[in-house]
Order: C-alpha cells, then sequence, then structure tokens
C-alpha cells in the first residue's frame, strides 16, 4: 500500500476526515507552540475567576490568578501532543529494530531481547514507570523515556512474529542467494513488508502517550510545571467546589476532541493497513 | 502436567532475576541518593555517613545487589526507611486496602459487563448496538480522571449521597468505598463490553451455531447455551491476568479519594525517597504478573483440551 492510497483511505470516511483535521489542528498548535507564537499562558488578561465571553484571550473565562483558561489549555495540548510524539518516535524504531534482529538473528540474540521482553511486560506499567520517573527525574524528557520504556514491548513483538513468517519466503531467499548480507535483508526486504505493523502501532502509542501523561501528571509523577492537562485538572477540581466549570470544561472538551480524533483515526488506519481485518 | 508447571517456573527465573536486576539500577544505581533526599541540603557528613550506614548503602553496589536478591527469596523486605516500620505488615495491609476497592467492582462489573454484552450481541447491527458503541467510543475518549472528578462533584458534593473522600479500617470503609467503586464499574464498562461483544460475535459464525440454529434454537437459547460457554475461556483467561493488578489498587482512585492502599503507600515512598517499599513492591508486583500469566495458561489449557502443554 503506497503513501497516496493510506492517504486516499483516511480520507474517504467524512467523519475520519474531521478527525485527521483535528489531529492536524493540534499539531499546527504544537509547533506553534515550540516555535514561540503560542500567547503566553502565564499572563494576566482579566480579573480572577471571570466567566467565557466572546474574546479570543478569554474564550474560556480566566483562572483565580487571571489567566487565560484558553491559553493555558493550549499550552497543555503542546506538551501532550509532544509527550506523545517523542515517545511514538522513541519507540517505534527501537521496537521494529530489536523485533527484526530477534526474528531474523534467532539464536542468543533472539534469547536475549525475548528476555528484555519477558522482564519488561512482567512489570506493571505504573511501578515501571515510576521507578523511571524515580531514577531520571520529573519532566517532559524523562516522561518520554518512560512511557517509551513500557510501550516498546508490543511493537517488537509483532514485528518478530512477522519477520519469522518473512524469513523463509522466496524473496528473502533469493536475496541472500544475490549475495544481501543482513543487514541489507532486514532492512531492504524485509522491512518494507512490516511497516505497516509500525504504523498501526504507532497510533496506538501516541494514544496512550496522551492519556497516561494526563494521568501520571495528575499523580504527581509526570510534568512538573504549569503547562499539563494533568495539572490543569488538579487545578480545575478545586475550582468545582465553588462552582466554576469553566476550567474543568474546557480543558476536558480539548482532552475529549484529541482523544477521540486518536481513536477513530487509528481505527481508519487498522482497517486500512491490517490485513486480518475486513 | 506436574513437569509443565515446572519447567513454567524455572523458565520465570530468569525474568524475575532480571526484574530484581533493572529495580535495582534504577533505584540504587541511577536514581538520586536518598540519603541526601531524607536530609536535605544542609546535612553534616557525619549526619550523611550515620544514616547510609544504618540504610546499608555504604556497601558496595554488587553487595546491595546480593542483599536485595536475599530479600526477595526470602520475601523479607527490611524496614521503611523513613517510619521505620517492618515491610511486611505495612505491605500486608495495603494490599487488603487496596483489595476492598478493587475487588468488588471487579466481580459484580465481570457479571454485569458479560450480561450487558450478551444482550448486545442478540441484537447485534440493531439501534441498541449502534447507539452503545457510539457511548462507549466517547465514554473511553475521557479520561478516567474526568469520570472521578465529575462524579465526585455531583453525588458527594452537590447531593450528598456518599461522603466526599477519607477510609476507615473496618465495616465502616463500605460508606467511603462505594463511590470509588461506582467510578471503577462505570469505567471498565466501555472496554470490557467491547471486548466481550466480539468475542460472542466471533463464536457467532461458528458451524456448531449454525447447527444449533437450523435444529430451530432461539436466538436466546444460541446465545446462552451455545455460545457463551466457548467464549467462557478468553474472558475468564483474560480476568485472572488481571488480578494481580487488583492487589497492586487503582493509583488514581487511592489518590483522589486519600485511601492507604499499595497505590498510595507508593507514590508517598516515590516522593520520600523510600527505596525499600519501592523495591519491594515493584518486584512483588512482578512476581504476582508472572504467577498469574502462568494460571491463566493452565486454565486455559485445563478448559480447553484442543490446547497441549508443550
Amino acid at each position: 500500500m503506497t503513501w497516496q492510497s493510506l492517504l486516499r483511505a483516511l480520507w474517504r470516511g467524512p467523519q475520519s476526515r474531521v478527525c485527521l483535521l483535528v489531529l492536524a489542528m493540534f499539531a499546527a498548535i504544537a509547533i506553534a507552540g515550540h516555535t514561540g507564537f503560542l500567547p503566553d499562558h502565564e499572563a494576566n488578561v482579566g480579573g480572577s475567576q471571570d466567566l467565557p465571553s466572546w474574546h479570543w484571550a478569554t474564550l474560556l473565562g480566566t483562572d483565580v490568578l487571571g489567566r487565560s483558561v484558553f491559553f493555558r489549555v493550549l499550552a497543555g495540548a503542546q506538551t501532550a501532543v509532544t509527550i506523545g510524539f517523542i515517545t511514538t518516535v522513541l519507540v517505534i524504531p527501537f521496537g521494529t529494530a530489536l523485533g527484526l534482529a530477534a526474528g531474523y538473528f534467532g539464536g542468543w540474540v533472539d534469547a536475549f531481547i525475548t528476555w528484555l521482553y519477558s522482564v519488561v511486560v512482567s512489570i506493571p506499567d505504573i511501578l515501571l514507570i515510576t521507578a523511571i520517573s524515580y531514577s531520571l527525574g520529573r519532566g517532559i524528557e524523562s516522561m518520554c523515556v518512560a512511557l517509551a520504556a513500557t510501550s516498546w514491548v508490543g511493537i517488537m513483538r509483532l514485528v518478530r512474529g512477522e519477520v519469522l513468517k518473512h524469513k523463509g519466503k522466496e524473496y528473502v531467499l533469493a536475496a541472500r542467494v544475490l549475495g544481501a548480507g543482513p543487514g541489507r535483508i532486514m532492512f531492504g526486504e524485509i522491512l518494507p513488508n512490516v511497516t505497516h505493523v509500525g504504523i498501526v502501532t504507532s497510533s496506538l502509542v501516541l494514544l496512550g502517550a496522551v492519556k497516561a501523561e494526563v494521568i501520571l501528571t495528575y499523580l504527581g509523577i509526570g510534568v512538573q510545571d504549569g503547562a499539563s492537562w494533568g495539572l490543569l485538572i488538579s487545578g480545575a477540581s478545586q475550582d468545582l467546589t465553588n462552582d466554576i466549570w469553566w476550567p474543568l470544561a474546557g480543558t476536558v472538551s480539548a482532552m475529549f476532541l484529541l482523544i477521540y480524533s486518536l481513536s477513530v483515526v487509528g481505527d481508519s488506519l487498522r482497517d486500512a493497513l491490517d490485513p486480518r481485518v475486513g | 502436567m506436574t513437569a509443565f508447571v515446572l519447567r513454567r517456573l524455572l523458565l520465570t527465573l530468569p525474568t524475575i532475576l532480571g526484574v530484581a536486576l533493572l529495580t535495582f539500577l534504577l533505584f540504587n544505581a541511577f536514581g538520586p541518593d536518598p540519603v541526601r533526599v531524607a536530609l536535605g541540603q544542609h546535612a553534616t557528613p557525619e549526619a550523611i555517613a550515620n544514616l547510609r550506614r544504618l540504610w546499608g548503602l555504604d556497601q558496595s553496589l554488587p553487595a546491595q545487589f546480593l542483599g536485595f536478591l536475599q530479600q526477595i527469596v526470602t520475601f523479607d523486605y527490611g524496614k521503611s526507611f523513613v517510619t521505620g516500620e517492618d515491610l511486611g505488615t505495612q505491605l500486608k495491609d495495603g494490599a487488603l486496602v487496596s483489595l476492598s476497592v478493587t475487588a468488588p467492582p471487579f466481580f459484580v462489573g465481570g457479571a454485569v459487563n458479560v450480561a450487558l454484552a450478551l444482550f448486545i450481541a442478540r441484537w447485534r447491527e440493531g439501534l441498541t448496538d449502534k447507539v452503545s458503541r457510539a457511548l462507549f467510543i466517547a465514554g473511553m475518549s475521557i479520561s478516567g480522571l474526568v469520570y472521578v472528578l465529575v462524579l465526585q462533584y455531583l453525588l458527594a458534593y452537590k447531593l450528598g449521597l456518599f461522603p466526599i473522600s477519607g477510609y476507615v479500617r473496618g465495616p465502616g470503609a463500605v460508606a467511603y468505598l462505594a463511590l470509588p467503586w461506582l467510578i471503577l464499574l462505570l469505567i471498565s464498562m466501555g472496554p470490557d463490553i467491547r471486548l466481550y461483544r466480539t468475542l460472542f460475535l466471533d463464536e457467532a459464525g461458528a458451524d456448531y451455531v449454525r447447527t444449533a440454529r437450523s435444529k430451530g434454537a432461539t436466538e436466546g437459547r444460541v446465545l446462552l447455551r451455545h455460545v457463551l460457554p466457548n467464549a467462557w475461556i478468553p474472558i475468564i483467561t483474560n480476568n485472572v491476568t488481571s488480578i494481580p493488578f487488583l492487589i497492586l489498587g487503582s493509583f488514581l482512585m487511592e489518590r483522589f479519594f486519600s485511601i492507604p492502599g499499595i497505590g498510595s503507600l507508593t507514590i508517598d515512598a516515590l516522593s520520600r525517597g523510600d527505596l525499600p517499599i519501592l523495591k519491594a513492591v515493584t518486584v512483588l508486583g512482578a512476581m504476582a504478573l508472572v504467577l498469574f500469566n502462568l494460571l491463566s495458561d493452565l486454565l486455559y489449557a485445563w478448559a480447553d483440551p484442543r490446547v497441549r502443554l508443550s
């Protein structure tokens, strides 16, 4: 399946098309944030706890300190997308490479990688994340490493299984007869046939990382500075007891948009690429 | 059978050793110094040396690792750095509290979700199925944190049906646990019912189902007498592997409602640098996971004679 036909498959349904546009919008927010185009979420834009009104900065009202809830939600979106993106970029090549090596070489390489796999899947995710966050400190970088450390196992196992299926096929034997080395066979011949596993898994890893970031940050294991949905929500829970609902409503809507769109696009990706379905 | 169990148990040894090594490296070798965390920046060198000796951190790393392995084998994880209490009782109490939070919604949820999934599978592709699917996807797109916040606000704060947070030991705990139970039940519905529905529909296409229908069995009888017994196997094995997570507790619920289970214990230990607790919980959690995975495989083989233990 080429990239063009993949995009066409995603663009086909109206729901998946809208969700793809929402994801593009979130990506744009994150890029704008990293290049300094997002408005300052720490600046005062009005009084304390103003109700939402039809103005760009007070679209979702203000918080106790008079800061724009909308700008803070945007900054939280930047953090969530960044963590999801970096985690995925760490996990997919790492897991794929280990899966390729384990499946192709077999023997002690396979034994070692499978052992590493069994160690990581044996530790409940939350405990491994806690351990890594103790070891590396709390922040965006260590959170990405922790989430990556718990999520490479899925793609490694899938790729290893695919490689075992492909290893004995004629095209691989033909390449070997023509004198191709292991690197050439793994990356030039087998890898193009297992990329669908990587694409489908990356949507799942991204979704998992975005959801985990919010909860871990709320638990105090994750991001420590002011720009995370987890921190916004924990602040909003105190506001709620004073009948101040807009910080919570704003954050939850933004989270819902991102997670729902990721699920829908992930499902369409799976339908388009996974030969077992449909 | 015995040979299979023994071999599988032996195979878990390298895994557990790896878990111990990874845990030790993360906490003792790469982590921040717990002595510094406890005493702060302005401690005298003497106080630091004393505490280091008291906690056994003055030994070489290999010696500390051997000590850790000994703790794992004897199930005696020593004392907490912070309170000096014996970890055995602390962990046992925490595990019981965690179970009191997670076990009731696990069992009630199992029954309720299977029943609802059967109902949805009975009228598959009908209105119930379509509406529930949309509801579940939307419901699963909302973070679990939001359910906790909104339900606590509405049911405990606004309507006063439940206490807002807290915990007491003994039967009085039920009043405090009712709301966490309800929330855990609601959160489990989306993913579980979707999974069970898929399992039922996978079976519904099988030859024996067509045979039953052609003999004139009603749709309800087909589902209850033919599909359900066959779908039980994956449902039960799937649930057995999640038992370790019941003991571990729900970190979110315990944190949010101030319930002193394993989750709260772990998060508190993290902020205080209480390494013995963190290491014990990690290794015990991994051992429970390995054990229940083995149990799930055995159950599978026992329930389905086609699966051979080899």
